[in-house]
């Protein structure tokens, strides 16, 4: 393999990435300070693809704004979903929690077969977007290199929603010990609901940036779900910049790996995800 | 304090009920394709199947305490081993043996990596493992078929070569292999509750640290369970082959994992017979609701909504409650009369 | 008397805290010793290291001049060490008879065994039965035992204790949260079961009453080191112990 296609590769693998980032973001949020591991997190950012693709290609939305309303709708839905489930699955044993987010799966990735009906759809790409740019003599979609961007700028929001201010400092200190918040008079049910739809938004931006090059469908969100668990189990479960680590990882190593290995490329990101488990359950960057 | 009079005749009364329940069953079963036609027959075989499936699993999830999501692929490790022998040779049993026995290696192998964890950490490796599987089906055209499966795989006779052979390509024949291997599975199961490590693993399930404090090792003990149930997984996938005449890679995918997972909750996991009620329960619905809705996923979500928030003890709990009378039971949080 | 088990230089830190701080110990056959000392003094943490349920930072532990410092627990068990928790740690949906029938199973090596019913073996059947009348719960024996009274769970867990037959027995608490009849009626069966099965055990206990009566030997710990190790007589004459206790008037000085 040339340096040319060694560096295109990597970028498609870095636009991949921030997709598994989007989603794993969100994952590890919830996990990390509301202790719940969500199955139902994939539908999320499919429930986003929908909603971007009727905003945006049924109802002919400016693309900007398509995402916008998009990744919103999703938190909407977030907010109905913690108030009405999940608020009561997080004193549940992990293993129902895992079941139980597993009948949400079921449950809204039947809801838009629906509404939607089953069939794949790939809307077509926005005008400003269409076209390649030249990366060294090679010429790489111009719609990757906006994800990759696009992604980096969500990273920037949430670290500082998380790191600057009043909300992110009451989040770090919920985490690090929700009855020590409690009695500092936190009020952590509205401080999780804000968390949870946080998470929502983020996987909803993810899905909803990846219509025009990923199929909207409704197993996307199945497939991503466990995409994402990798991830986040290979940067340490509830561990934020890990999980930023791990879509890096996974999403370089399906790149190069479709390169490289063509036939076994799904079966070495298991490998790789059963392999931290087993030699660093904690994942690489966890404590 | 000894029993009561009126507890041992509680108890009598309890086994008489629950005898001629299961009489009543087993003459249902057999006479089931003489009286009720090929379409029931069939579903029938299918529940049988899940039956054994679910009972595996919960040796495993409501026994042993673990959840795995990888289930799904020690059932298409044994659909896929067994089709291959039919493909190739024509003897049944040999088929059931070599998908037993495959699946049962492979569940030793990854359940010794698998049960050094606990709780999500088990759940993922399971995961990952499961769809490692997934994964080498898929894409291991020559030998599996890769998407479209292995198709045409024969019914093959009943036989040991210089013994017997009895033609089984029927629905109605086969059913009853499947009822006799189904029956003969689930009282080793029900042997295996009422020994000695039944109740090691039902220790395990209770609290892991007591175990280890009893001298027993909880991984090997975690192992065991994962190996029976993965091998109870293969007899399933193996069954089913020749049911359904075909083998296919979404068999092994972690969204099928929730199959026997659904029918134990529905049934009810802290119950022998809980398994086997839910996955009765689970495919009839199924082909009921799906009658008059394609969303029947829909449906399923919203019940294990409702069962996990609310009833966990599943049907069987709530049956039990009408037909059997309890002195009380303990669930893990404590106590509920 | 010769030393059944013997502790050197061990150290246990969480988070860089020192529970346990290169403490030595040596328990000798056929003793009764009390662990005392002010809470948070690492007397859990030390029974913790020694039955294995952690692991140290350094030092050894040796059984009978065995080393068992890393030794899985279940190996520790069948080595002859065996223990009983603070907070009761039984099987709650087993019945009281199956709570003991697991360790009784397993010290005889039946407890892999698949396809028998586990109620035909009789040896395990009558040693069971035994111990559940020695701690007084055989009336008790089909119900659940998360169902139990408290103090019922108190002396189930003494029972769990005793079943793997031990050499050498931990008892964290076996007192915790009971009336002071019971206190007392618990005590005497401890007296009673180290008398009838010549077991040599261990017990941390906080009422320094009870603790001088019953005791061969009294160790008291503080801040993760033994401050004082000896018969009840030299303890309560021992400076340093006087002052951790000082106002507390448990040794009846004030």
């Amino acid at each position: 393999m040339d340096f040319q296609s060694l560096v295109y590769q990597g970028l498609i693998g870095l636009s991949l990435s921030m997709y598994l980032w989007l989603v794993a973001a969100g994952l590890t949020i919830a996990f990390g300070i509301l202790r719940v591991l969500n199955f139902a997190h994939g539908s999320l950012y499919m429930l986003g693809a929908y909603f971007a693709f009727t905003l945006y290609y049924s109802l002919k939305l400016n693309f900007w704004l398509s995402m916008v309303l998009a990744a919103g709708l999703v938190g909407i839905v977030g907010l109905i979903l913690e108030r009405f489930l999940f608020r009561r699955i997080y004193p549940l044993e992990e293993a129902y929690q895992l079941i139980l987010t597993f009948g949400i799966v079921l449950i809204l990735s039947d809801t838009v077969k629906m509404i939607w009906g089953g069939v794949f759809m790939i809307p077509p790409m926005p005008n400003i977007f269409v076209g390649t740019v030249n990366i060294l003599g090679r010429p790489f979609p111009v719609y990757n290199l906006f994800v990759i961007c696009a992604g980096l700028a969500v990273t920037g929001l949430i670290w500082l929603l998380l790191e600057r201010g009043w909300w992110g400092k009451t989040v770090r200190a919920t985490a690090s010990d929700r009855e020590m918040a409690s009695a500092l008079g936190i009020n952590t049910p509205v401080l999780f609901t804000t968390v949870f739809i946080l998470a929502a938004v983020v996987a909803g931006l993810g899905g909803a940036l990846s219509i025009p090059v990923r199929v909207v469908a409704p197993g996307v969100g199945t497939a991503i779900i466990v995409q994402a668990f990798v991830v986040t189990v290979i940067g340490g479960l509830g561990n934020l910049k890990g999980a930023f680590l791990g879509a890096l990882i996974v999403g370089l190593a399906n790149a190069y790996g479709i390169l490289l290995f063509p036939t076994i490329e799904l079966f070495l990101i298991y490998l790789l995800m059963a392999l931290v488990l087993l030699v660093r359950p904690k994942g690489l960057l966890g404590g | 304090m000894e029993k009561t009079i009126g507890e041992i005749r509680m108890e009598n009364r309890n086994r008489v009920v629950a005898r001629w329940l299961l009489g009543l069953l087993l003459l249902v079963l057999f006479i089931l394709p003489w009286t009720l036609g090929t379409y029931v027959t069939w579903t029938a075989s299918n529940i049988l199947i899940l039956a054994l499936y679910a009972a595996g699993f919960n040796i495993l999830f409501g026994y042993s305490g673990l959840l795995s999501f990888g289930q799904a692929g020690f059932y298409a490790i044994g659909a896929y081993v067994c089709a291959k022998i039919l493909l190739g040779t024509s003897f049944l049993l040999l088929g059931f043996l070599g998908g037993v026995l495959a699946a049962g290696l492979a569940a030793l192998i990854i359940g010794f990596l698998c049960t050094r964890h606990t709780q999500i950490y088990f759940a993922m490796l399971t995961l990952s493992f499961g769809m490692m599987i997934h994964s080498i089906i898929w894409k291991w055209r020559d030998v599996t078929g890769g998407d479209d499966g292995l198709v045409n795989v024969p019914r093959a006779p009943l036989a040991i070569p210089g013994l017997f052979s009895i033609d089984v390509s029927s629905v109605e024949s086969y059913y009853y292999v499947v009822l006799v291997i189904v029956a003969l599975g689930i009282f080793l199961l029900w042997r295996m509750v009422n020994s000695p490590l039944g109740l090691a693993l039902q220790g395990i399930r209770d609290s892991e640290q007591r175990v280890a404090f009893s001298g027993l090792s909880i991984q090997k003990f975690r192992l065991i369970a994962f190996a029976i149930s993965g091998m109870y997984a293969g007899m399933a996938g193996s069954l089913m082959v020749p049911l359904l005449k075909s083998a296919d890679p979404g068999m092994a995918h972690w969204t099928a994992s929730a199959e026997p997972l659904m029918a134990t909750l529905l049934g009810g996991i802290y119950n022998f017979a809980g398994p086997m009620v839910g996955a009765f329960i689970l495919y009839v619905a199924k082909e009921l609701i799906a009658r008059y809705t394609e969303y029947w996923s829909m449906v399923l979500g919203f019940t294990v909504v409702v069962l996990v928030l609310g009833f966990r003890g599943g049907v069987v709990s709530v049956l039990q409650g009408l037909l059997f009378r309890r002195t009380g039971t303990v669930s893990k949080r404590g106590v509920d009369a | 008397m010769t030393g059944l088990l013997r502790v050197e230089g061990l150290i246990k830190s969480f988070d860089g805290f020192l529970a346990i701080n290169r403490v030595d110990l040596q328990i000798q056959a056929g003793t009764l010793t009390s662990i005392i000392g002010p809470n948070g003094a690492g007397k859990t943490t030390l029974i913790n290291l020694i039955t294995g349920k952690i692991n140290p930072d350094a030092g050894r532990v040796y059984l009978d001049e065995i080393e068992i410092t890393r030794l899985p627990i279940h190996e520790r068990v069948r080595k002859g060490i065996s223990r009983s928790f603070q907070i009761s740690n039984i099987f709650p949906r087993l019945t009281v008879f199956q709570n003991i029938q697991l360790p009784v199973l397993a010290r005889l090596g039946y407890a892999a065994f698949p396809l028998a019913s586990r109620d035909k073996f009789s040896q395990a059947n009558a040693e069971v039965e035994e111990i559940m009348h020695a701690v007084g719960l055989w009336g008790k024996k089909d119900q659940p035992a998360g169902v139990l009274s408290h103090g019922d769970q108190r002396l189930l867990e003494i029972g769990m204790a005793i079943a793997p037959r031990p050499r050498l027995c931990f008892l964290d608490e076996p007192c915790a949260g009971m009336n002071p009849v019971e206190h007392g009626q618990v005590l005497d069966l401890i007296m009673h079961l180290a008398q009838e099965r010549n077991l040599t055990f261990v017990i941390v206990e906080h009422d320094m009453d009870v603790v001088f009566a019953v005791s061969d030997r009294v160790v008291v710990m503080n801040k993760g080191e033994i401050l004082a190790d000896g018969t009840p007589d030299m303890i309560k004459q021992h400076e340093g112990v006087r002052e951790i206790y000082l106002g507390e008037d448990v040794l009846g000085y004030a």
